[in-house]
């Protein structure tokens, strides 16, 4: 429980400092999900050894969850960590992206 | 002026002449991933001869030959069969064959060709003549469960074997009566087979396992045998890295009475001795090894490397197990193919949209071509290579 409520704080913390992202970095963001998340999930995010993370399979999903499985991985599976590589105006411009997107590569 | 017509038309016929005469040993594909296209090349003068469309979803595409080099066999993700003729660079048939796909292989007499799939799990395989289905062969693992399949290969004796990611299966399929495939079940393999590779002999089949560390190898000599765990607990010491991008195991480098293969979360490249299957060294290397391909001569080994750390590729020195160089081709290095003598070598660099030919005794850049966000090369010699 304290672990879980830490978690949540830092989410609140380091959510209200996220600056808005660059379009060149929102550029190499969207290259990143097709491409590189692509390799496990497609690079049309219809799924491959990952599942799928297209709008209608995130369905149900809330925005935390799937910023947290992007940030810390998900034990158990391949799905690694992202924290080192992402910052958190990342993640949550990745969650917005996944959630709303027309999936083109 | 009519003898300069007539010269004209017969050196016009000439060429088309010598145009549809080509050999295809010297040919090869490079998959443009983004664009779903598929380019044509040759490596005596290392160009690009034809592009082709219409292939559908290629993110993760490969492809194998048939045995006459003419034609090629895509597997796309999104279920497509395609059939290419490469000389004269057009899509002769084209199928949907299943939602979600990943790879696949051509049968020793050239006759079939199976396709691994994801969605539904299992295995399909179709006349290599017509992509007529021939047996499909759903991963049932358990009631009602179907698995994702990896690590198709084809085998001697017309079989085929593949791992199920899910079932912890490796399943080992008999086409010699096309009409009844005899399919040899091998349970708890270990956990999360994620890829595999025949060696080049075609006698031991290992698949690399995600969930545990140690691979699972089957000796197609002796199946009775079953499959067995090898370099068990390998690295276990070590503290596992994050995996952003999973190793390759097609095309590992078996070089001399010894394999390379790439360390999974790790910045390794393990040394295993064949035959016995026990790690006697490793080597520190850029990042988590992707694909560890050894040239064809077994003296050097090839390398490159998971995100962030895939701008790099290096070259190992067999007998010496150092590090000899390291280029820097560009962004996104994802594949490497070397020609079938090993004198040069094509690396697709994705992010920088194009091709390095690099001279493999020099270690030089030799020549650049443009294609869209490439990922595999294959050459045509692949044909007649077991496993590939």
């Amino acid at each position: 429980m304290p672990s879980r409520l830490l978690l949540m704080l830092c989410i609140v913390a380091t959510g209200a400092v996220a600056d808005p992202l660059s379009d060149a970095r929102t550029a190499e963001l969207r290259n990143l999900v097709h491409q590189d998340c692509g390799s496990c999930h497609g690079m049309r995010l219809n799924g491959g050894l990952g599942p799928a993370l297209t709008p209608e399979a995130l369905q149900g999903k809330n925005r935390d969850f799937l910023a947290i499985t992007i940030r810390e991985g998900r034990p158990g599976t391949p799905m690694p960590p992202w924290k080192t590589l992402l910052g958190e105006a990342d993640i949550e411009w990745i969650v917005d992206y996944l959630k709303t997107s027309e999936v083109a590569p | 002026m009519k003898r300069a017509a007539v010269l004209a038309l017969g050196l016009l016929l000439a060429v088309t002449a010598y145009a549809a005469l080509r050999g295809t040993g010297d040919l090869g594909v490079v998959v443009e991933r983004a664009s779903g296209q598929l380019l044509v090349v040759e490596h005596s003068n290392d160009t690009r001869l034809a592009q082709i469309d219409g292939l559908g979803d290629l993110s993760h595409a490969s492809v194998v030959f048939s045995r006459d080099q003419r034609f090629v066999y895509v597997f796309g993700r999104d279920g497509g069969l395609t059939k290419v003729d490469i000389l004269e660079g057009r899509i002769v048939k084209r199928i949907i064959q299943s939602g979600n796909s990943i790879g696949g292989a051509i049968s020793q007499d050239g006759r079939l060709v199976a396709v691994s799939n994801y969605e539904p799990g299992g295995v399909r395989i179709f006349a290599a003549e017509t992509l007529e289905l021939v047996a499909d062969i759903p991963a049932e693992y358990a009631p009602g469960k179907l698995s994702k399949t990896v690590g198709l290969v084809d085998a001697p004796g017309n079989r085929f074997v593949f791992s199920l990611y899910e079932g912890n299966q490796i399943w080992l399929v008999d086409m010699n009566d096309v009409k009844r495939p005899v399919i040899q079940r091998f349970e708890a393999v270990g956990k999360a087979p994620y890829d595999a590779l025949i060696t080049p002999d075609g006698r031991y089949y290992i698949a690399g396992l995600f969930g545990e560390d140690g691979l699972a190898l089957l000796d197609l000599w002796h199946p009775e045998q079953g499959v067995r765990k090898i370099l068990k607990g390998y690295g276990a010491h070590d503290e596992k890295l994050p995996v952003y991008k999973m190793p390759h195991l097609e095309g590992w480098a078996v070089a001399g009475d010894h394999a390379f293969l790439p360390a999974v979360g790790r910045h390794k490249v393990l040394v295993v001795k064949t035959g016995s299957w026990q790690q006697v060294g490793e080597i520190a290397v850029h990042g988590q090894p992707v694909f560890v391909m050894a040239r064809p001569d077994g003296r050097q080994v090839w390398v490159n490397f998971a995100f962030p750390d895939n701008d790099r590729v290096q070259v190992i020195d067999v007998e010496s197990r150092a590090i000899v160089k390291t280029l820097a081709p560009g962004k996104a290095v994802l594949h490497m193919e070397f020609t079938p003598r090993g004198e040069k070598v094509w690396v697709s660099v994705r992010d920088d949209n194009r091709i390095e030919v690099y001279d493999t005794e020099r270690l030089e850049k030799l020549k650049t071509l443009p294609a869209a966000s490439p990922s595999g090369i294959f050459f045509t010699d692949r044909a007649h290579r077991t496993g590939l």
